[in-house]
C-alpha cells in the first residue's frame, strides 16, 4: 500500500472508530455485560451487592513467636487476644509485657523506643503515645488471604 | 385410787396429745417460717434482685456484659452471686449478714452516680480482692476445680502459668482480676502516675503470710 493510500485510508477509518467509541456506552446499555469486564470486588461480587457471608474465623491458637517479614515490622501477636481490653484505668498488654512484668510471666518485653515521646525524648515511663498497642500489633486468625501474595522479605533478613 | 389412776392416766393422756399437737404446730410453723425466710433470702440470691439497684445495673452489670461469664459459646452463665455470695450456708450466712453495711451504704448514696462509683472503684475492687484472696477463691472453685485442669488442652500460656502459679501457691484472683468488671487504675509505669492500685496490691507477693515458711532455719554454727 502506498503511504497516501494509508493516510487516505486512516483519515476514512479513525471517525469510525471515534464514531464506535461514542456509542460503546449506549451499546453496553442495550446488552449489559456482553464482552466487557465486569467489576466485582475482591471476594468475587458485583461491586455494589454486599458482601458475600464470609467463614466464621478463629483466632489461631497461642504459639511461639512469629517471625518479623521486614525490618521495623511490628512484631504480630501469636496468641488470642479476646476479651483484653485497654482502658484508661489499666492496659492489658503491659500486664505481661511491661519491662516491670515480662519476667514472670515470659512474655516479650516491650521496645526501648517505645519509652521515647515524640520529640525523641526517652522516659522513665512507658510513651503514651504507644498506649493502644492494636494499632500496630495484630492478632492473627485462620482467614484466608483474599489476594495472592508473593511478597518475600530480603535475602539478607531471610 | 382407782379413780386417781384413771384420771393421771386421762391426764397424761391429755398432756400426750397435746404435746403432739405442740409438736406438730412447732414443726410445720418451722417449716413454714424456715421455707419462707430461705425464699426471701434466695430471692436477693439472684441476678434479677441485684441490678434492681441502679448502682449495680449501670455500672458493674453493664461492664460484666462484655465478659465471659456473661456470654460465651454454650451459654454457661455464672450470674452475680455466683461470684459475689458464698454458696454454702454459713458462709452465705455470715456475706448476707455483712452485706447490711450494703444497705446502710445504698441509703446513703455512696455510690449512686458513675462518678461517686469510679472514685471508690480502687477501694470497692480491693474488698472482692481480699475476700477471694482469703476464701483461696472459694467461690472460682465452684465451677473451676484446678485438679480437673487438661493442661494439654489449655493455651500455650495458660498451660506454663497455671502450673507456675499452682506451685507458687497462687490463687486465682491472684492474677484473674478484673475478668468480670472494669478494673480500677492501675499503676502500670505509663505515662504519669496515676494513683492507682500499686503492683503489690495487683500482683501480690506468692508468698502468704500465714503459709507455712518453707525456709530452713538458719544452721547452728559449729
Amino acid at each position: 500500500m502506498k503511504p497516501t493510500a494509508r493516510i487516505f485510508r486512516n483519515l476514512l477509518l479513525t471517525p469510525l472508530f471515534a464514531g464506535l467509541l461514542a456509542a460503546a456506552p449506549l451499546m453496553l446499555h442495550a446488552a449489559p455485560g456482553e464482552g466487557v469486564a465486569k467489576l466485582h470486588s475482591l471476594r468475587g461480587t458485583d461491586v455494589q451487592a454486599p458482601d458475600p457471608e464470609t467463614d466464621m474465623f478463629r483466632p489461631e491458637r497461642d504459639r511461639g513467636p512469629i517471625e518479623r517479614n521486614f525490618v521495623q515490622q511490628p512484631p504480630i501477636i501469636p496468641h488470642t487476644v479476646q476479651n483484653y481490653t485497654i482502658t484508661k484505668n489499666f492496659n492489658k498488654c503491659m500486664d505481661c509485657h511491661s519491662w516491670s512484668r515480662y519476667k514472670e510471666t515470659g512474655a516479650t518485653k516491650i521496645s526501648l523506643t517505645h519509652f521515647k515521646d515524640r520529640s525523641g525524648t526517652d522516659h522513665a515511663n512507658i510513651s503514651t503515645r504507644r498506649y493502644f498497642c492494636l494499632q500496630c500489633h495484630v492478632p492473627q486468625s485462620d482467614a484466608k488471604p483474599l489476594v495472592e501474595n508473593t511478597f518475600k522479605p530480603a535475602s539478607a533478613l531471610q | 385410787m382407782n379413780d386417781t389412776t384413771i384420771k393421771s392416766g386421762g391426764l397424761r393422756g391429755k398432756i400426750k396429745k397435746a404435746g403432739w399437737g405442740i409438736l406438730a404446730i412447732a414443726f410445720l410453723g418451722g417449716i413454714l417460717f424456715w421455707g419462707g425466710f430461705n425464699t426471701v433470702l434466695e430471692m436477693t440470691n439472684r441476678e434479677e434482685f441485684c441490678i434492681s439497684c441502679h448502682e449495680m445495673k449501670d455500672n458493674v452489670y453493664q461492664e460484666y456484659r462484655n465478659t465471659i461469664h456473661y456470654t460465651n459459646r454454650t451459654g454457661v452463665r455464672a450470674t452475680c452471686p455466683d461470684c459475689h455470695v458464698p454458696k454454702d450456708w454459713t458462709h452465705k450466712i455470715i456475706r448476707k449478714i455483712q452485706a447490711s453495711n450494703e444497705v446502710y451504704h445504698k441509703l446513703l448514696g455512696s455510690i449512686d452516680t458513675p462518678e461517686k462509683f469510679n472514685a471508690k472503684r480502687l477501694e470497692l475492687a480491693e474488698h472482692e480482692w481480699a475476700r477471694m484472696k482469703k476464701t483461696d477463691s472459694r467461690e472460682c472453685r465452684n465451677c473451676h476445680n484446678y485438679a480437673s485442669f487438661d493442661y494439654s488442652a489449655q493455651g500455650r500460656r495458660s498451660n506454663t502459668m497455671h502450673q507456675k502459679g499452682f506451685a507458687e501457691g497462687k490463687t486465682c484472683i491472684d492474677c484473674h482480676k478484673g475478668i468480670a468488671h472494669s478494673l480500677p487504675a492501675v499503676e502500670q509505669n505509663i505515662g504519669a502516675a496515676k494513683n492507682g492500685a500499686p503492683p503489690e496490691i495487683f500482683h501480690p507477693s506468692t508468698v502468704e503470710p500465714n503459709a507455712p515458711k518453707t525456709a530452713v532455719a538458719p544452721a547452728e554454727s559449729y
